[in-house]
């Protein structure tokens, strides 16, 4: 069918209904590298302004660190730019299987498998490993990515409250008479940044022989003493089936993503997996990044302890302040205003300001919940939180919300 | 008739409705109103068939028929012998 004037109209009028309702999305442009201090473009055609970043997942600040850079420009001479093929045919260089071992090792799990994103990874591990006969059940919370992957899954569909055990046991009893049963979560959910409870989750998995999935993307490199995730947080390290994490936020933040777990669920990924077989995997150059980025974090908790003490600073001095915020321990702080244009004219008002951190409202998170998810990082010095606490503080102030309860901004603002 | 309707009200308000959220009633849009996610039918569905002893086939349980207790209530009286 041509593309002609009505099929034309049609998406223009689907675009507007996007702007119209306040969800049109549009990119800013960054002419800096990743960094806690980045020069952003915005609106297209302005001047740069230079601000600091607060909603990067440069958790560990290694986006931009030299001996990373260094190491992928070595990986780019070695082993060239591109693969030119899936794993399979003739697609897999030692380094990617050296990564596969490592990640393994640094998981603490049996074996590995790449995949060029951890959005594929979830796309193609539920078809994989599950058939029409099993069930695969999710908290309502997680990642759309597994979402995703459960959607292109023929197992039978369930979920459960958000961390509620209770009803977890109530589903793992409603479907005892299915042939295997998968237990699925985020390890850190990104837009409240709470944490699993993977201890309670594998005790009641190992009661109703169920196996559990753990999406590591906002875990993988900080949580936990040494930086292993959320399983290592939670005292479960080697009983978790299926780890799903990325490379592209905390482990260097480029792209690429993997499943980690049980040998014969990664195997099983390998010979089946769609995103696996139809696509080429990570380029040379990032898996040389990102091996480096295990050494770094292999030889020292240096990093993910910065950033444990900058996320204490951080919420310790929002809460001061009075704003609210959702509780949490994790370097994902998120800064509630219920009001979705409040959480717009406040993100707005913060780049004036020279913080750049970004308003979500629904439907990205549910209605009435609208708030900026501030992001720490390694990379960010005192000083940066101390000015970025500064703004926030002014805006505050400007915005009349400090001290105020949910309540009270509810009835200023609305939801 | 309405004992049903209240049996299927109770369950889904249990099952789906968070803290703090609004009551629903026989007519509040289940599915099309966001508050059952699809993924979440097939326990409602394994709910009435395990309380009522019938068996809804895969092409009678659609987002449509699920859509509110009213209609829920209708689609399981049709099974029920």
């Amino acid at each position: 069918m041509a593309y002609n004037d009505n099929v034309r109209h049609l998406y223009q009028e689907q675009l507007k209904g996007l702007k119209d309702a306040g969800i049109f999305k549009q990119e800013r442009y960054i002419h800096s590298k990743q960094a806690a201090d980045i020069e952003v473009e915005f609106p297209e055609g302005s001047s740069l302004k230079k601000v600091i970043n607060m909603c990067a997942n440069n958790y560990l600040g290694l986006s931009s660190h030299p001996e990373v850079i260094e190491a992928a420009h070595k990986g780019l001479d070695a082993r060239g730019y591109g693969m030119s093929s899936v794993r399979f045919i003739c697609g897999t260089q030692d380094i990617h299987h050296e990564l596969e071992r490592k990640m393994t090792d640094f998981l603490g799990t049996e074996d590995t498998i790449l995949f060029p994103s951890c959005m594929d990874a979830n796309a193609g591990v539920f078809e994989a490993v599950l058939t029409k006969d099993d069930v695969m059940i999710s908290d309502r919370l997680v990642h759309a990515s597994l979402i995703d992957g459960i959607r292109l899954c023929g197992a039978v569909q369930d979920s459960i409250k958000h961390s509620d055990m209770a009803h977890l046991e109530s589903k793992l009893q409603l479907h005892a008479d299915k042939r295997l049963r998968l237990v699925i979560t985020d390890g850190v959910f990104s837009m409240d940044g709470d944490t699993a409870k993977l201890d309670e989750m594998v005790a009641l998995c190992e009661k109703y022989n169920a196996m559990l999935l753990v999406d590591e993307s906002h875990a993988s490199g900080f949580i936990g003493k040494t930086g292993r995730g959320t399983h290592e947080k939670c005292g479960v390290m080697g009983k978790i089936d299926i780890i799903t994490t990325t490379f592209g936020k905390g482990l260097g933040g480029a792209c690429g993503g993997c499943v980690s777990g049980r040998k014969e669920l990664v195997e099983m990924c390998r010979q089946k997996a769609r995103p696996y077989l139809f696509s080429n995997t990570i380029a040379p150059v990032v898996v040389a990044g990102v091996l480096k980025v295990l050494d770094i974090l292999n030889a020292s908790t240096e990093r993910r302890d910065k950033l444990e003490r900058n996320a204490a600073y951080w919420r310790k001095g929002l809460t001061e302040a009075g704003f609210v915020l959702k509780e949490g321990d994790t370097p994902i702080v998120p800064v509630m205003f219920f009001n979705a244009k409040l959480s717009q004219d406040f993100s707005r008002a913060l780049y004036d300001e020279g913080v750049y951190a970004i308003g979500f409202f629904f439907p990205v998170v549910p209605q009435g919940q609208a708030r900026i998810r501030t992001q720490l990082s390694a990379g960010h010095e005192i000083h940066h939180l101390d000015k970025a606490l500064a703004a926030f503080i002014k805006v505050g102030k400007k915005f009349d919300i400090l001290g105020k309860t949910k309540q009270e901004i509810i009835e200023k603002y609305g939801n | 008739m309405d004992d049903l309707k209240d049996i299927i009200l109770n369950y889904v308000s249990g099952e789906y409705l968070e803290e703090g959220a609004d009551p629903l009633d026989y007519d509040t849009p289940l599915i099309s109103g966001g508050i059952v996610d699809s993924f979440s039918m097939v326990s409602l569905k394994r709910f009435l068939e395990n309380k009522y002893k019938i068996s809804i086939p895969d092409a009678d349980a659609s987002p449509q028929a699920f859509d509110s207790v009213n209609k829920i209530a209708e689609l399981v009286k049709r099974f029920v012998k």
